[in-house]
């Protein structure tokens, strides 16, 4: 009985060891060096594999910041100054101090939804909606509701708005890692820079058309006159193809724009109170768009 | 005026529905029903109803609490499964209370747990008929005797199935095909009648709900297998004809390996899947522990398909 | 009787303004004509606003490649050159005219005698084409001219003449074959003639027996047109299913008719060849259906190519119906839903189809059953619903893998759908995403 016992230990045991011998000589030859550095860093970045940064995910940009050996043209928009600082700790680089940014949708929702022209009846898709024909709004350049962005989003901040149509940002949601940018085939959403206090201006409408041409589909459209550039002491503003921009590196959010533009396709955001013009009484097409607090109502959700 | 409407084309559609084709599985399943309340009484009557019951009770409970997504109990997916679970039992009276954890085990483990109709890799009924197997050995194998027709007494006398009775040695005595075939034998509750299951067959594949290839294939298969055998040693084996009549083949393959979420899509694939389900069949009778082996067979290439689906593509149009 | 081997679905065919013969739709007081009617790019404007243009005069030029020329509807002044809203809402390059009288070209042969000698040479009859800016009116426009100059190195051996109308709906090429049976003929033989192919072949659909037994005593004065009548089944109309159906071959994945010796037109295209080569008239007029179940009158119009949907509608049945939930130009199986029926139509405009709100509707999606449906309809033989979940995935490269970019897009699968999936949107969307990835790779 115990010899039997003793057998089945031994065999058992010399089995064991043999393959523990190969074992360890097979993880000696395939063993791959890797920089312990490169866990580091994964370790502090925020792992949603948003993709923000260009990199097929967090481990990516992980190896890129160590095989770099600097931060220089490398951010990670949603762990933002914080990560950016702990992994220049790691790397033992310095870090250049990045503006922190938000997403904001260009297209004025006050537009949208209510004033459907048609009954988009196919694929809840923007991106093929797009190759079928204006959406719904009847502008060629605006939201087209079906949410691509909203799906996009890995940190759950941009969500459609059922009266709208179009979507709204969650400000203190969102990491800027730009994914709803990118999946917006009509490239509406734009990553800006929060500005300071979270107020910002800018101008809620990418439509190129003519003014004429642009009015007819959306009250609210940027027609291109330029009153706004004209107005704005910083010249921030440029107008290209009918389209005005506000450039949010030189705008010091001094709401200008804001009480010139005929067609209040300029908007700002979490300013205590609404713009004003001093003196001129409000442009005759004022009726048809909505006051500027009800433009503002969602964005300053 | 309306808003126009704009969607890609195509703009017109075959008015097929999902709810359409199941409701047609049940129209289908109706005359194995009439055939078994024929032969076992309101028995055979009350288990179905009780297995209906709770299949689309569970789902819809499933739906409305645990899920929290709009009810598709209308649908009529719940009630097949709940129909062919019944067929799948004998028609006792213990059964029906046993049926309700078949159908608890069917609806919630087999399907919802997977995400619904269309994404459970298993056929539920036979998922939940094979748990009552497993679970109730004694009660699921007392088969209720074949009486005269229209009885409607609850304790009738019970008997061994001819599978059961082979497995033990031989045939029950005066056994014909013609039994067989009409279901004047004991058995499950929905799969003693060859013939009423193949008028539910025929108006499936008139409404174009199967094609023939899986059950030629599995029925096919069974008889040239068990053919092959009878003809080495016909004392030891079964007759090929009684094969195919008794037993569930005929409800499994016209029924339970033709539904559709669970089978290959491919006609190549699907012939693949026939012959995989005719032969384990055969197999799992006639060298396994227990007498029949469809519902085994049939889960067993539930497993595969995913890869039958995988490897059998259809014909490209130039390759 | 010859069919296509593989998929195919069978719509309601709803042929109901067969019986309508070809009227002439008036010309209207203002005339907008687009710049790209036809695949490719845009014509560039070669008239200037205060320009005077006679009917038939060329205002766009075709100067890429891929390009056809365009000449005005009307007689009147250019009033601007400028952009317009097409049928889908986009903005496209546009002539604007004001239409004065109906002065046609003096080139143009205006009277009703047919004229069946043609002496061109191949050579000369392509480069007619280009000039009279004829485009295939089978629903793609894609210019004639390149079509018919055979590249180096291929041999065309058959010529396809596409009589199916397969989508339901459609009866405009009924009505030419009914009506215009021996100038079809003749366009036939001068395209047989442009190819240098012994045979032409037109296949016709066997649910229309007047039209093939009309086009069959016509071709017997003619040599080398066989009328191919064809089992009716959708879509038999399709380039590659039409090849198959006709002569057995098979187009491979990824090739052009043309690398299996074969060259398909549509019949349409072929009356107005004849009209182009034989009297001079450039491609100015369509023939469109102007149908729909709810509509109090069904027509078969001759329209000049710019008059806008609602000139048609108004002209033929006053107004819309009170119902109307789609007006699609095309058939309903392949043809696109209109948005703005303020945008003038187009060379390939075969239809003003009037859909009812009911009809019109798509039922709401369910969760797919795997029933495989979709599969088997495909005439291409591929797995509609597989790619539905890739392209939902983004797993683009395993789509490419399975040949979605072999897709036709004919709709079989969504029409076969129990589940309502719109698979088809998924596959487009998909072959997109395809091509977009192919385009970054290179």
């Amino acid at each position: 009985m115990t010899q039997q016992i003793l057998i089945a230990v031994l065999v058992l045991g010399v089995i064991g060891a043999f393959f523990a011998v190969v074992l360890y000589f097979v993880a000696q030859k395939f063993k791959v060096v890797e920089d312990p550095l490169i866990d580091e860093v994964a370790e502090v970045l925020p792992g949603a594999n948003c993709g923000g940064c260009g990199k097929a995910g967090c481990r990516a940009f992980a190896e890129a910041c160590v095989s770099q050996g600097n931060l220089e043209g490398l951010r990670c928009a949603p762990g933002g100054d914080a990560v950016a600082q702990k992994i220049a700790q790691l790397l033992g680089c310095a870090v250049e101090q990045g503006e922190p940014q938000v997403a904001v949708v260009r297209c004025h929702p006050a537009n949208c939804g209510e004033k459907r022209r048609s009954n988009y009846d196919g694929l809840r898709s923007c991106a093929f909606q797009n190759t079928v024909y204006t959406g719904e709004s009847g502008c060629p350049f605006g939201c087209l509701g079906c949410g691509d962005c909203v799906a996009a989003c890995q940190f759950d901040a941009i969500h459609m708005d059922p009266a709208t149509g179009t979507p709204v940002v969650d400000e203190n949601k969102c990491t800027a890692c730009g994914a709803c940018a990118k999946a917006c085939p009509r490239r509406i959403i734009e990553l800006r820079n929060k500005g300071k206090k979270d107020r910002r201006v800018y101008v809620s409408c990418v439509n190129k058309e003519k003014g004429a041409l642009a009015m007819k589909t959306c009250s609210n459209a940027c027609i291109g006159c330029g009153k706004c550039a004209k107005v704005c002491p910083m010249e921030a503003i440029t107008i290209a193809d009918n389209l005005s921009y506000i450039d949010f590196n030189k705008c010091i959010a001094c709401r200008k724009c804001v009480v010139e533009c005929p067609t209040h396709a300029i908007v700002d955001v979490n300013f205590p109170a609404p713009a004003k013009k001093p003196e001129a009484p409000k442009p005759a097409e004022a009726p048809a768009a909505p006051a500027p607090e009800a433009v503002k109502a969602p964005a300053a959700q | 005026m309306n808003l126009l409407n704009i969607s890609g084309s195509p703009h017109v559609h075959s008015d097929e529905s999902t709810k359409k084709i199941m409701w047609r599985v049940n129209m289908a399943l109706v005359p194995a029903l009439l055939v078994a309340i024929a032969y076992f009484g309101i028995n055979a009557l009350l288990v179905s109803i009780i297995s209906v019951a709770a299949c689309v009770l569970f789902q819809w409970l499933i739906e409305k609490f645990i899920l929290k997504v709009p009810t598709t109990v209308s649908d009529g997916s719940a009630v097949v499964t709940g129909l062919l679970l019944a067929f799948n039992v004998p028609a006792t009276v213990d059964m029906m209370w046993i049926v309700v954890i078949g159908a608890l085990v069917a609806i919630g483990v087999a399907k919802m747990a997977f995400g619904g109709l269309g994404k459970n890799p298993f056929n539920p009924a036979i998922v939940g008929r094979i748990f009552l197997l497993i679970s109730f050995p004694v009660q699921m194998t007392t088969w209720p005797q074949v009486g005269g027709l229209f009885p409607m007494d609850f304790d009738v006398a019970t008997g061994a199935t001819p599978l059961g009775a082979f497995k033990e040695g031989a045939l029950p005595e005066g056994v014909t095909f013609m039994d067989a075939f009409l279901g004047h034998v004991g058995g499950s509750l929905g799969e003693v009648s060859a013939i009423a299951i193949l008028i539910g067959a025929c108006y499936l594949l008139w409404k174009k709900i199967i094609t023939w290839h899986i059950p030629v294939a599995f029925i096919g298969t069974a008889f040239v297998f068990s053919g092959i055998l009878w003809l080495v040693d016909s004392t030891a084996y079964m007759d090929p004809l009684m094969t195919i009549l008794t037993g569930g083949i005929m409800l499994g393959a016209c029924f339970m390996a033709t539904d559709m979420v669970t089978t290959p899509m491919a006609k190549s694939g699907q012939l693949i899947f026939g012959f995989g389900c005719g032969l384990l069949t055969i197999i799992i009778r006639n060298w396994g522990a227990y007498p029949e082996g469809v519902s085994f067979a049939i889960l067993l290439m539930n497993c595969v398909t995913p890869l039958i689906n995988r490897w059998c593509k259809p014909q490209r149009f130039a390759n | 009787m010859k069919t296509f081997k593989m998929g195919g679905v069978h719509p309601e065919e709803n042929k109901i303004s067969n019986d309508a013969a070809i009227e002439v739709m008036p010309v209207p007081q203002q005339m907008v004509v687009l710049m790209n009617q036809h695949l490719g790019a845009p014509a560039t404007p070669v008239v200037q606003k205060g320009d005077k243009v006679k009917v038939g005069q060329l205002i766009g030029e075709a100067q890429a490649f891929m390009c056809a020329n365009v000449h005005s509807p009307v007689s009147g002044t250019v009033q601007k050159v400028d952009t317009c809203k097409d049928a889908f809402g986009l903005t496209k390059p546009a002539v604007y005219i004001n239409v004065e009288g109906d002065e046609w070209m003096e080139t143009i042969d205006r009277t009703p005698d047919i004229k069946r000698e043609c002496t061109l040479e191949p050579k000369e009859i392509v480069a007619k084409l280009k000039e009279m800016g004829i485009v295939g009116l089978g629903g793609a426009t894609f210019p004639a001219h390149i079509k018919y100059s055979i590249p180096e190195g291929k041999k065309a051996e058959y010529l396809i003449i596409n009589a199916a109308e397969c989508e339901p709906y459609l009866t405009s090429d009924y009505r030419v074959m009914m009506e215009h049976a021996e100038e079809v003929c003749i366009g036939v033989s001068i395209l047989r003639k442009a190819l240098g192919v012994p045979n032409a072949y037109i296949g016709i659909e066997s649910n229309k027996p007047l039209a093939i037994a009309k086009m069959t005593e016509m071709a017997k004065q003619f040599q080398g047109i066989i009328v191919e009548p064809l089992k009716v089944k959708y879509p038999q109309g399709a380039e590659k299913q039409l090849i198959n159906a006709v002569t057995g071959r098979k187009v491979p994945s990824g090739k052009l008719p043309i690398d299996v010796g074969c060259v398909v037109s549509n019949l349409g295209t072929a009356f107005s060849v004849y009209e182009a080569i034989q009297k001079n008239k450039p491609l100015i007029e369509n023939i469109l259906t102007v149908t729909g179940k709810k509509l109090p009158s069904q027509h078969n119009y001759i329209v000049r190519i710019g008059t806008t949907y609602n000139d048609i509608i108004k002209h033929s049945i006053g107004e819309l119906p009170a119902t109307t939930g789609k007006v699609i130009s095309g058939g309903t199986m392949m043809g696109k839903a209109v948005v703005n029926l303020d945008a003038p139509t187009v060379k390939g405009n075969s239809s003003v189809l009037v859909m009812d709100e009911a009809e019109a509707r798509r039922n709401p999606e369910t969760a797919c059953i795997r029933c495989g449906k979709c599969m088997h309809a495909c005439p291409m033989g591929l797995e509609p619903y597989l790619f539905s979940s890739l392209v939902k995935n983004n797993r683009i490269e395993e789509a490419k893998e399975h040949n979605i970019l072999d897709c036709i897009e004919c709709g079989c699968c969504f029409f076969s759908c129990p589940a309502n999936k719109p698979l088809t949107d998924e596959i487009r969307l998909g072959k997109n995403r395809v091509r977009a990835m192919m385009a970054a790779k290179k």
